[in-house]
C-alpha cells in the first residue's frame, strides 16, 4: 500500500515540475498536456502487475477507475511500465503500452459456449449446466478407458484416453493445481507451450 | 537462463544465435545496448536472416536454418586449434579430464552402439572408466587419449572453418572473423554470453544443438561467470514457470515421471536417486527422497502415509519407453485414440504443427473442453472449413464432426494474482487489478469446480479407481474457487506438526514430516511473507543482480553455477567480476550455488551433477554423448558429413497420410518461421493497435529468387510444403542472402507467425506447413528448417 502512495506522490510532484514550466516558458502545450495526463490517473487504483507476453517479465502498474464501492464493475484506463522494475524501469515495448486494449476488449468471452456434436454454432450454457454436461463425460471416458493395472499386471492408474494442455501465461499456481487435476484424474498426455 | 537480463549488461561479447532480441524481446535488448555502451562489448548475430538485432552489431554471419551445431561444433574446434579456450577452467570445472570406456567411438554418422534393427543406442560405451570404488578415473594433463578432452579434440577436427561454411552456407572468412570475437572470451577477465529463443529450440536436434553451446560456453570459461552463461529468451510470460511446474515426464520441480517399472516408492527412489562420482562430489541430487516425498504429502495429505509409500502408486505410470508427449499424443488423437481434450489457454490449431493433421485429430473427438479469454482456432476447429476458407479443402463439415465442445471464458492476467516466472527465473508476484468481464471466472475456479464435480460424482455413484481422484488433497479453505497465495504457501512447503514455513529446501525431510509443491521454489514464501512481492532496489555487487527484487530460483540466487567463476582458491577468475568470493571462512558476495562455509576444494563447483563438474561428454540425450550436425528431417542437401546418416536418426517423426515429408526435388527452398515485434503470438491478432500496426500476413523471400521467379515486392505467392499452403504478398528482401551449400545454391524464405481464422484480421497459419517432426529429448517440432515450394499464385 505504500507504493501505491509513493505513485501518487510522484506524479503530484511531476505535476508540480511541469506547472512551474509553464511561467518559465511562456506558451507551451506541455502543461496543458501533464494537466489532462494527471486527470486521466489522478483517481485511479494501481495495482503491481507483470506482463503476460514474452519472459522479459516487465513489471506494470494497472490503473483501474470505478473500484471501491459496492456493485461497481472498474475498468482498465492505462496500464504502464513500473519504474521501480530494474528490468524495464518503466518502459514497455509496442505490444506491452497496448495492453490495456487485450484487458478491454470487446472479442473478450464472457459467457460460456457449448457446441453439441453435428452443429454449426456456439449456443450459451450456464456454468451450472456446463459443469454438469463436462463432469458427466469426464466420469464416462475415464470409467469405461481407465487403465488400473498393464498388460503385465503391474498397478499404472492412467487414463489414457484424456489429453490436456496448457498453462504457459498462467501463474505457478496455476500450473501446480493443473498438476495436481491431471494426476488425480491420471493424464498422462500433458504438454505446455514451453516443449513448443 | 542461467544468468539473467539484468546480468547481460556485463558482458564483453554477446553471442545473438537462435533469437532475434532486438524485434522479439526489445526490453531486455537494452542490457545488450548497455553492454555495448558500458563495456564496449561486441554483439555478434549469426542468424538466416539480417534481422533488427543483425542490423546494430559488430558482426553479422548469415546461415542455413539446422545447421547451428555445424557451426558451434565449428567454434569448439577453432577455441582448441587456436588455444583460445580456458585451459584452467577447463581443467579445473569441467569433466575433460575424465577417462571414457575403450569402446566409445564415432563413425560415419553413428556413435558406437547403435542397433540398426531397435533403431536406438545401447548407451553402455558412452560410460566413464571407474575405479573400485565406482568413481570415475581422471587425467587432469588431459593428454590420454581416452580423455574427454582428447575426444572431443577429435570429434571436432572435423568441424573445420571450410567444413561449416560447407554445411551452413556462410564464407570460412566470415566464420573466422566471428569465431575470433566469440572465442576472445576465453580469457579469465573477458566474459561472453548467449542469447537463444526458438531458433534453436524448434529443431529435431535442438537439445543437442544447446548442449554443444554449453560445451562452447565451458571451454571458454564463461558460465558462471556475471556476463556469461547460456541463457534461453523465452517466449511467455510463465513459460518458465510451467517447465519448472513439469510436463508430461516430469513431476513439478523436474522429478522425473515414475515409471511402471518402479511399483514402489523404494524402486523409485533407488533409480531416481544418483550416485556420486567423484570423491569431490556434493551430488545434491542425492537429496532426492525429500523433495519427492514433500510433493506426495502436498498431493495427498494425510492420506500419504509412510506405509504407503506416501500416496506412491496413485500418481499414473507410462511404461519404461511410452512417451506421452505432444507429438505422440495428437498422432493417437488422429487415429482416433483419445476421447477427451482439456485445453488450458492453449491453441494447438495455431500453434501445432501440421495444421491440417491437427484439425482432423480434434474432429475425432468425443469431446473438448477449452478454457480462455478469446475465440481461438482451436475452439472453433469445427468451423475450419468456412473459416480457413481455400486452406483446408478436404476438411468435414460440421455435420460430420461429434465432437461436443464448451468453451469457457476465463480470467485475464490483470483479473488474477500469482507469480509469473521470467527468462531469469524470478518468481515476480502480481496482484488482481479487476475482476473478470461478464460471467467469467479465473481459471482456479474453472478448475476447482470441475474437478470436484466429478470428484462428486464418483463419491456418488462410486467408478473406476477412485483412490488417485477421491485422495488427492485439495483441501483449500475455499476449495471452489482456492486463493492463490494459499496455494503458493503450499508450493514453498511447510513444517506439518507446526504449520511453520520453510526457509528453503534445505529443510525439506524425507520422513513425511513437510510438505512441499515444488522443491526448488521453497524459500519463495517463508514466515517472512511471500518473497516474490518484494521491491527492493538494492544492488549490492553492482553487477545487477538485485537480490531483494522479487524471488529467484533456486534460493534466491541469481547466476548459476556462480562457483565456477572463481578458481581452485575460491577467488574469482576476474576480480572485477566474481559473483561469490572464498574469504576464509565463508563464501561472501551473490547467494552461493555451493555450500555457503565449505571450502573451495572440498566440493566440485557444479554441485548438481554426480560428477562434480560440467560435463562436455553427457551420455544424457539420447543420440549421443557429443553433438553432432545432423540435417533437419526435410533437408536440400544430404548431409554433408555422412550422407547416409543425413538426419538425426532418432528425430520422432509419423508416418500417417497427413505426415507427408518432402524432398528438394519438389520443394527446394528452405523455409524458418519467425515473430514480428507488433504482435504477440497469437493472440494480439484480437488486438486493435497490434492488428493495425501488422494486419497482414505476408512472405519474405531474397531478390534473387524472386527476380529468378519473375515476383514483384506485393505480388500474391502460394508457399506449399508436403502438408498445405499458405498465400501471401510477397516481401521481396536483400536480409536474406543467397547461400553456397554443399556446392548447390539454397534459397531461405520467412514467415510470420500470428495470423489465423480467427481474429480482428485473419489470414494463413503457417502451421499448414510445418512438418509433424520432432527433437526426441524435448518433444519440440521443427519449426525452422523444413522445405517448401513457391509460386507467383
Amino acid at each position: 500500500m505504500g507504493y501505491t502512495i509513493n505513485r501518487r506522490q510522484f506524479f503530484q510532484r511531476s505535476a508540480l515540475r511541469a506547472g512551474a514550466a509553464v511561467t518559465a516558458l511562456g506558451l507551451d502545450l506541455k502543461p496543458a498536456i501533464a494537466a489532462a495526463r494527471e486527470l486521466k490517473i489522478s483517481r485511479t487504483t494501481q495495482t503491481n502487475s507483470v506482463c503476460p507476453y514474452c519472459a522479459v517479465g516487465c513489471s506494470v502498474i494497472i490503473h483501474t477507475l470505478g473500484d471501491k464501492a459496492r456493485n461497481v464493475h472498474p475498468t482498465v484506463v492505462h496500464i504502464e511500465g513500473d519504474p521501480d522494475s530494474p528490468v524495464n524501469r518503466g518502459t514497455l515495448c509496442s505490444k506491452g503500452i497496448s495492453l490495456k486494449e487485450f484487458v478491454v476488449n470487446e472479442r473478450r468471452l464472457t459467457r460460456p459456449l457449448h457446441r453439441a456434436p453435428g452443429q454449426a454454432e456456439w449456443k450459451p450454457i450456464s456454468w451450472e449446466d456446463a459443469y454438469t454436461k463436462m463432469a458427466r463425460l469426464i466420469k464416462d471416458t475415464r470409467d469405461r478407458t481407465f487403465v488400473e493395472k498393464d498388460e503385465q499386471g503391474r498397478e499404472v492408474n492412467r487414463l489414457p484416453s484424456v489429453a490436456m494442455i496448457g498453462g504457459c501465461t498462467d501463474t505457478n499456481e496455476i500450473n501446480y493445481l493443473l498438476s495436481k487435476f491431471r494426476f488425480g484424474l491420471g493424464i498422462l498426455s500433458y504438454e505446455n507451450q514451453s516443449r513448443l | 537462463m542461467t544468468n539473467g537480463w539484468t546480468d547481460v549488461s556485463n558482458a564483453d561479447v554477446v553471442l545473438v544465435m537462435g533469437g532475434n532480441p532486438a524485434e522479439n524481446h526489445p526490453v531486455g535488448f537494452r542490457f545488450v545496448m548497455e553492454a555495448r555502451r558500458k563495456r564496449k562489448a561486441k554483439l555478434v548475430v549469426v542468424d538466416p536472416r539480417f534481422n533488427r538485432t543483425a542490423a546494430v552489431s559488430d558482426s553479422y554471419t548469415p546461415m542455413r536454418a539446422g545447421t547451428d551445431i555445424a557451426f558451434l561444433g565449428g567454434l569448439i574446434h577453432y577455441a582448441i586449434e587456436n588455444k583460445l579456450y580456458q585451459e584452467n577452467y577447463v581443467k579445473l570445472h569441467t569433466n575433460a579430464s575424465f577417462l571414457v570406456k575403450e569402446g566409445f567411438d564415432f563413425a560415419e554418422g553413428y556413435f558406437s552402439g547403435w542397433d540398426s534393427g531397435a533403431k536406438k543406442y545401447d548407451r553402455a560405451s558412452w560410460q566413464y572408466e571407474t575405479d573400485g570404488q565406482g568413481f570415475a578415473k581422471v587425467d587432469p594433463t588431459l593428454e590420454n587419449p581416452r580423455s574427454v578432452f582428447q575426444l572431443m579434440r577429435k570429434h571436432y577436427a572435423r568441424y573445420t572453418p571450410d567444413a561449416v561454411a560447407n554445411i551452413c552456407g556462410c564464407t570460412a572468412e566470415e566464420f573466422r572473423k566471428a569465431a575470433a570475437i566469440i572465442c576472445s572470451t576465453g580469457k579469465p577477465d573477458r566474459a561472453g554470453t548467449i542469447l537463444y529463443a526458438l531458433g534453436w529450440t524448434q529443431h529435431s536436434h535442438a537439445v543437442q544443438l544447446i548442449h554443444t553451446a554449453a560445451m562452447l560456453q565451458l571451454m571458454l570459461g564463461n558460465i558462471g561467470m556475471p556476463g556469461g552463461g547460456i541463457n534461453a529468451q523465452r517466449g511467455h510470460a510463465n513459460i518458465q514457470g510451467s517447465t519448472d511446474m513439469g510436463s508430461w515426464n516430469n513431476l513439478p520441480g523436474y522429478l522425473k515421471i515414475p515409471r511402471a517399472n518402479m511399483q514402489s516408492l523404494d524402486d523409485y527412489l533407488k533409480a531416481n536417486t544418483p550416485k556420486a562420482l567423484r570423491p569431490n562430489s556434493l551430488n545434491y541430487w542425492g537429496n532426492t527422497p525429500k523433495f519427492m516425498v514433500s510433493l506426495l504429502k502436498a498431493y495427498y495429505g494425510k492420506h500419504a502415509t509412510k506405509e504407503n509409500g506416501y500416496g506412491y502408486s496413485y500418481i499414473p505410470k507410462p511404461g519404461e519407453t511410452e512417451n506421452y508427449g505432444w507429438g505422440p499424443f495428437f498422432d493417437k488423437m488422429h487415429k482416433g485414440g483419445i476421447e477427451g481434450f482439456i485445453s488450458f489457454g492453449m491453441n494447438p490449431v495455431a500453434n501445432g504443427p501440421n495444421t491440417p493433421k491437427m484439425l482432423n485429430a480434434l474432429a475425432k473427438l468425443k469431446w473438448m473442453i477449452v478454457v480462455e479469454n478469446f475465440e481461438t482456432e482451436t475452439a472453433a476447429f469445427w468451423n475450419a472449413k468456412k473459416l480457413g476458407e481455400k486452406f483446408y479443402p478436404t476438411f468435414v463439415d460440421p455435420t460430420q464432426i461429434q465432437t461436443e465442445a464448451f468453451l469457457l471464458p476465463a480470467a485475464c492476467f490483470a483479473e488474477k494474482d500469482g507469480a509469473f516466472v521470467n527468462s531469469s527465473r524470478w518468481l515476480q508476484w502480481k496482484r488482481a487489478a479487476l475482476p473478470p468481464p461478464g460471467d467469467a471466472r479465473p481459471d482456479q475456479e474453472i478448475m476447482s469446480r470441475l474437478f470436484l464435480a466429478v470428484r462428486e460424482l464418483y463419491e456418488k455413484e462410486g467408478g473406476k479407481a477412485p483412490n488417485p481422484l477421491l485422495r488427492m488433497n485439495w483441501d483449500y479453505t475455499n476449495p471452489l474457487n482456492p486463493s492463490l497465495e494459499e496455494v503458493a504457501r503450499e508450493v514453498n512447503g511447510r513444517e506439518i506438526a507446526t504449520g511453520r514455513q520453510l526457509n528453503g529446501f534445505g529443510e525439506l525431510k524425507d520422513d513425511g514430516s513437510t510438505v512441499c509443491g515444488n522443491w526448488v521454489y521453497s524459500g519463495s514464501w517463508t514466515e517472512a511473507g511471500n518473497m516474490m512481492a518484494r521491491r527492493g532496489q538494492e544492488d549490492p555487487t553492482g553487477l545487477g543482480i538485485y537480490p531483494n527484487w522479487s524471488w529467484s530460483w533456486p534460493a534466491n540466487r541469481r547466476i548459476l553455477y556462480n562457483r565456477a567463476a572463481s578458481n581452485a582458491e575460491g577467488q574469482g577468475w576476474d576480480p572485477l567480476r566474481t559473483p561469490i568470493r572464498w574469504d576464509g571462512e565463508r563464501w561472501r558476495g551473490e547467494v552461493p550455488d555451493y555450500k555457503a562455509d565449505a571450502k573451495p576444494t572440498d566440493y566440485g563447483a557444479f554441485i548438481m551433477l554426480p560428477e562434480g563438474v560440467a560435463k562436455l561428454f553427457a551420455a544424457d540425450l539420447v543420440e549421443g554423448p557429443f553433438p553432432e550436425h545432423y540435417e533437419p528431417v526435410e533437408s536440400p542437401v544430404p548431409n554433408p558429413l555422412h550422407t547416409n546418416v543425413s538426419s538425426n536418426p532418432l528425430a520422432t517423426v509419423f508416418h500417417g497420410p497427413l505426415d507427408k515429408l518432402g524432398e528438394a526435388k519438389d520443394y527446394p527452398y528452405v523455409a524458418i518461421t519467425y515473430r514480428l515485434t507488433e504482435h504477440f503470438h497469437y493472440w494480439t491478432k484480437h488486438v486493435a493497435s497490434g492488428s493495425e500496426l501488422q494486419s497482414n500476413f505476408f512472405v519474405e523471400l531474397p531478390e534473387e529468387l524472386a527476380t529468378a521467379k519473375g515476383i514483384k515486392g506485393g505480388d500474391m505467392v502460394k508457399v506449399t510444403s508436403a502438408r498445405g499452403h499458405v498465400e501471401g504478398p510477397a516481401l521481396v528482401t536483400k536480409r536474406i542472402r543467397p547461400l553456397k551449400v554443399a556446392g548447390k545454391t539454397v534459397y531461405q524464405i520467412g514467415i510470420p507467425i500470428h495470423w489465423g481464422f480467427v481474429g480482428r484480421v485473419r489470414g494463413p497459419l503457417v502451421n499448414n506447413l510445418t512438418p509433424s517432426a520432432y527433437d526426441p529429448n524435448s518433444g519440440t517440432p521443427e519449426y525452422k528448417g523444413f522445405l517448401v515450394n513457391l509460386e507467383k499464385a
